[in-house]
């Protein structure tokens, strides 16, 4: 591995890592029906449809919720191209790990039999086929989550839904930090990037990251405890106080009885 | 306790852990009304001194009092006192990154109120005050990590305005900032200053001392106070500026001669 292209691929890595994080962040302040939507009514009612998708054992059940997740994401103005890209991203890793095993140990009706020894069953695809369709509806939804709230909102959320006080904080501040780091270390490679003419062995890379991974740990150990005196400074007494500002409006009741509607017909459609 | 200075420092001294000197038999008393500037070279032991003064450091040796009580870890351990000293005392730490914690700004310029108890319609009454005085209410619902070194800095101040503090401690609040927003930045402190408040702040740009302080404490590389008095006192001694690193010396040629001088804001040759 070259000095050259070792760095100029972290730089893109990097880059792209914060560039993602913009994308997302413009898409959730859109003006899209998700969007204007209160982040508790959506997180809510998409974790009912994620935990129904869980419960679902028909095809046209679950493809209609997909369908349901395409006609939100158009809704919100979300670009139907990059949306299925990040969805599709997750699909191929998930069916190598737990769906194609599936095709062959469910026991059932041989379906094609490959090399006289591998037996796929009818019952097999059948249960690969709900788990994937499973996986796509559950990550669309958390998809157009992640796309349709901002994080902070999103916390607020979590915080009325009595997840505790110091998650919460925690999770909010990681997130803040995490991106600040990432700037550190995007910068940390683009000086030695800018020191470098040729190429480095692989093992002299290696012992750099090592290096440049220590420095970026003391680093965030440094500014962690500067943080921690800023908090102080401001009066921080051991528990972050936080204003609940969200107040819900005439198109949170209609899409929560839309859910609900929607949840209990594909109930009866199932078990009838 | 002698209640009539903001704060008293009694042969203050501090020392990072492993014996590490930052600060050396620190004496002065701050009043009601000053606006202190703190010069040294770096390392001379200015943010450190600034942390004591916001309670965030206590000293290892001697004693500093704020509004007439010592301070010290004990004290600001106690749910009231502490609330009181944070409510008037407001810090800016140098670095913006430190100090933007929070998801959004909004977060940010509420955070200190609401940490202290303050009541819901009061807090947002004194964020969107805070948010106008800078001018920055644009930025209310970005997130911090996205904003500009120079709107970092307004935010910073923004978010502790909002505790409407007596006194202002500001680590080099112009460090970073285009001539526009220095300019900005230090019009806004000159009007902010009264009679009751006291703001203190380091720097290491003489301009901006000239423009705002009242005073001026001149940190040695001992971590001692070398000098303070008014800004007038030292500001034109050249050979003081020099010796206490605070300009640097240059040489000119002027066609066959060569010359050092200290590197001061105007200087004028005769041939």
């Amino acid at each position: 591995m070259t000095g050259g292209g070792f760095l100029a691929r972290n730089i893109a890595g990097f880059t792209q890592a914060l560039e993602s994080v913009l994308v997302t962040e413009n898409l959730c302040r859109i003006s899209g029906f998700m969007q204007s939507l209160d982040p508790r009514v959506k997180a809510v009612t998409l974790l009912i449809f994620i935990i129904f998708v869980g419960l679902a054992q028909d095809f046209p059940v679950l493809i209609a919720i997909f369908i349901l997740a395409l006609v939100l994401v158009l809704l919100s103005k979300i670009p139907v191209a990059f949306f299925l890209k990040r969805l599709f991203i997750f699909i191929p890793v998930f069916t190598a790990v737990i769906a194609i095993p599936a095709i062959f140990i469910t026991p059932g009706t041989p379906l094609v039999i490959i090399a006289g020894q591998a037996v796929i069953t009818a019952q097999g695809a059948r249960t690969a086929g709900l788990l994937i369709m499973r996986v796509v509806d559950s990550l669309s939804l958390g998809l157009l989550l992640i796309f349709t709230t901002p994080w902070t909102k999103f916390l607020v959320a979590l915080r009325w839904l009595r997840l505790p006080s110091l998650i919460v904080d925690v999770l909010g501040m990681t997130y803040r930090y995490i991106f600040l780091l990432l700037h550190t270390t995007n910068s940390m490679f683009l000086a030695r990037q800018s020191r470098t003419i040729g190429g480095f062995s692989g093992a002299e890379n290696r012992r750099w990251l090592g290096r440049a991974l220590a420095t970026t740990m003391v680093k965030s150990q440094y500014l962690s405890e500067e943080v921690y005196l800023a908090m102080l400074s401001r009066g921080y007494q051991g528990e972050i106080r936080t204003l609940n500002e969200l107040s819900l409006r005439s198109r949170d009741f209609i899409w929560m009885a839309f859910t609900l509607v929607a949840v209990s017909l594909m109930f009866w459609s199932i078990y009838r | 306790m002698d209640s009539t200075f903001i704060y008293i420092a009694k042969n203050l001294n501090y020392d990072y852990p492993g014996g590490i000197s930052a600060l050396r038999q620190i004496c002065f008393k701050i009043g009601a009304g000053e606006l202190v500037a703190l010069v040294g070279a770096n390392g001379s032991g200015k943010s450190t001194l600034l942390k004591l003064l916001d309670g965030l450091l206590f000293p290892t040796a001697g004693e500093l009092q704020a509004f007439g009580m010592k301070l010290s870890e004990s004290v600001l351990e106690t749910g009231n006192r502490a609330a009181e000293f944070r409510r008037r005392v407001g810090f800016v730490f140098q670095d913006p990154d430190v100090q933007l914690f929070s998801p959004t700004v909004w977060d940010e310029v509420t955070f200190g109120p609401l940490q202290l108890g303050i009541s819901k319609d009061e807090v947002i009454s004194r964020a969107n005050e805070a948010l106008a005085l800078l001018n920055i209410g644009s930025l209310r619902e970005r997130p911090p990590y996205l904003l500009s070194g120079g709107e970092k800095k307004k935010v910073s101040l923004a978010c502790v305005l909002s505790l409407r503090p007596q006194v202002l401690l500001l680590d080099e609040p112009t460090t970073g900032l285009d001539p526009w927003s220095q300019g900005n930045l230090i019009d806004f402190l000159l009007q902010w200053a009264d009679k009751d408040k006291v703001l203190v702040f380091s720097t290491q740009d003489l301009d901006v001392v000239e423009e705002i302080a009242t005073r001026v404490i001149v940190m040695g590389a001992g971590h001692d106070i070398v000098a303070d008095g008014k800004p007038e006192e030292f500001l034109s001694d050249s050979d003081f500026l020099l010796r206490n690193n605070l300009v640097h010396e240059h040489s000119h040629r002027h066609k066959e001669l060569v010359h050092r001088h200290p590197h001061l804001h105007e200087h004028r040759h005769e041939h």
